[in-house]
């Protein structure tokens, strides 16, 4: 089996995002970047599908500028087997995302695809069902436990009422929740074995698919400021002003 | 211009998120149509009828319908398509599952997360867990919006009268199986709709200890909520989640015990209307977006606050 596992390179989740002045944006320059966390989760559960012996090959991907390569890296470092690195500047909207995968998809033919739930810059949660939808294949969303069978997976998915379990035969896509496991570090042999790793360069161009944003952004602002609060000295003061003043009990 | 809603139901009544969704697909354009996709589902579609401002409710009732699989749900839904300017549902667990998978098929670049109707193409959204607003048009002639419910006042349950057409089902999709569903059961109000709700963190330590938040909840009729830290230590089920990638709620009181205040989990309650944080870190982030602060033990501070809770005598229920 293989498994193709894509990733994303966004601000790093513990990073206090700030709103550029001009508004057209969030300030990117010299802030730190990371692998979209639950993309960390998708590798992490096709590593130890491998290491169970039920998949022979994991092709980590991403999709952007030059830096975003890192992300592969990363992920080669803790178990990928090899790269592609889909080469596209500025904003791909997930509907362009899930083309591209699209494309190959056709051409790599992976039994199952793997990828985060929701990448935390635009917070869309789309890419998977998409893919889904473009590959007519089952989706199998925010996974916290997989379990691999011979030619299904057994999933449960984290919903809003509690826990759900499905079925999906392969191929399928799943995208995972943070809760599917604990990613691994990378060690420092791993690391430097990970540069001999191949990666695949493709220009997102002559895989002919239109990038083009649909969504125009017509700017970005800082959400409104809460007023600032007060502290109080103990449990009454604190029920005495719940009752008295925010009159909330 | 017209607007079909997927309403999210449990072949018995709408979910309330439903009546949020109406409000918001009701700002886009007055043409408003409802489509239940069910199993003997018959008093949901009713339930939708009577909703004001709907126009139209379109029926369809198989039983391929009843586990709300999306592959099953989007053949249904592409059938009706052609005929609607914006096709609208909740963003939550079931729209946010569903809506690509339709939008990709229409070759449509999604709205999601929609907290503000601008005009019928642009739509104010949070990106970055809530530290940012973009406001957003799109130029796809068919538009696909996921609304964020807890933005949106519920629309009125009754007064309208709008006509159920029936309607046949789509294919079924034969790659795809559900299995089971563990649904929590509570005799609490729903987290997402809760006037009142109290969250534990980390610094709960173990789940025996959230005794003393539901003890709590009990007197204020509140729901429970919880970090992710709680929920990935094991000390609550994963529906208490509150933050970028749990639940948004926005109620009138929101009291966080025990939690930091990571900026992921302020991304889910900090529109709420007043916001109570006890931490005994004075530092902790949270205190930046708390009314009232108060730096205490919370093992000491949980028992004193549910007597003086007993010693009110009027809770506004």
């Amino acid at each position: 089996m293989k498994i193709l596992v894509a990733v994303k390179r966004v601000i790093d989740y513990n990073v206090q995002v700030r709103v550029k002045e001009d508004g057209t944006g969030v300030v990117t320059d010299n802030v730190k970047m990371s692998t979209n966390p639950p993309d960390d989760n998708a590798v992490e559960e096709a590593v130890k599908i491998k290491e169970s012996g039920k998949a022979k090959e994991i092709v980590a991907i991403t999709i952007g500028e030059e830096k975003a390569q890192e992300t592969v890296r990363k992920a080669l470092a803790v178990g990928a087997d090899r790269g592609i690195h889909v080469k596209v500047e500025g904003v791909v909207e997930p509907l362009a995302v899930s083309k591209i995968l699209q494309k190959v998809v056709d051409k790599e033919k992976p039994d199952l695809v793997f990828m985060g739930k929701q990448a935390i810059d635009d917070d869309c949660n789309q890419t998977g069902q998409m893919l889904a939808a473009l590959l007519g294949w089952p989706q199998a969303t925010f996974a916290s436990k997989i379990n691999v069978k011979e030619a299904s997976l057994e999933v449960t998915r984290e919903v809003d009422e509690g826990l759900e379990t499905i079925e999906v035969n392969i191929p399928a896509i799943v995208t995972c929740d943070l809760r599917l496991n604990e990613p691994r570090y990378a060690s420092l042999p791993n690391i430097m074995k990970a540069k001999k790793k191949p990666l695949e360069q493709i220009n997102a161009s002559d895989l002919g698919v239109d990038t083009k944003a649909r969504i125009e952004q017509i700017k970005v602002e800082e959400p409104p400021k809460r007023k600032a609060g007060i502290k109080v000295a103990n449990v009454s003061e604190l029920v005495q002003k719940l009752k008295n003043e925010a009159k909330v009990i | 211009m017209s607007v079909l809603l997927i309403a999210e139901h449990n072949n018995k009544e709408l979910r309330p998120f439903t009546y949020n969704a109406v409000s918001a697909a009701c700002k886009i354009d007055e043409d408003l149509h409802i489509l239940v996709l069910g199993n003997k589902s018959e008093s949901v579609a009713k339930s939708a009828s009577e909703i004001p401002n709907v126009k139209k409710v379109i029926h369809v009732d198989n039983e391929i319908y009843e586990n709300f699989i999306a592959e099953n749900f989007t053949s249904a839904i592409l059938k009706h398509a052609d005929t609607y300017s914006h096709l609208v549902c909740s963003a939550n667990t079931f729209g946010k599952n569903l809506m690509p998978r339709i939008a990709a098929l229409l070759d449509t670049s999604q709205v999601s997360d929609v907290i503000k109707i601008i005009s019928a193409d642009t739509f104010l959204r949070p990106i970055y867990a809530g530290n940012a607003f973009a406001t957003v048009k799109s130029n796809d002639k068919k538009k696909c919006v996921t609304i964020r419910p807890t933005s949106f006042e519920p629309a009125p349950a009754a007064g309208g009268s709008a006509e159920i057409v029936k309607s046949e089902a789509g294919e079924a999709f034969k790659n795809s199986k559900f299995v089971k569903r563990e649904e929590i059961k509570s005799d609490r109000p729903e987290l997402g709709t809760a006037r009142i709700v109290i969250s534990g963190g980390r610094g709960m330590q173990n789940s025996d200890n959230f005794k003393l938040i539901s003890a709590i909840a009990d007197k204020l009729n509140a729901a429970i909520g919880a970090s992710r830290a709680a929920v990935d230590a094991g000390y609550i089920t994963n529906d208490h989640q509150v933050g970028q990638t749990g639940k948004v709620v926005v109620p009138d009181l929101y009291i966080a015990v025990g939690i930091s205040g990571a900026i992921q989990h302020l991304a889910g309650m900090k529109e709420s209307k007043i916001i109570v944080a006890i931490n005994k870190d004075g530092e902790a982030p949270i205190f930046s977006v708390a009314d009232y602060g108060l730096e205490a033990d919370l093992f000491e501070a949980l028992p004193q606050f549910l007597e003086e809770l007993n010693k009110l005598n009027t809770i506004q229920k």
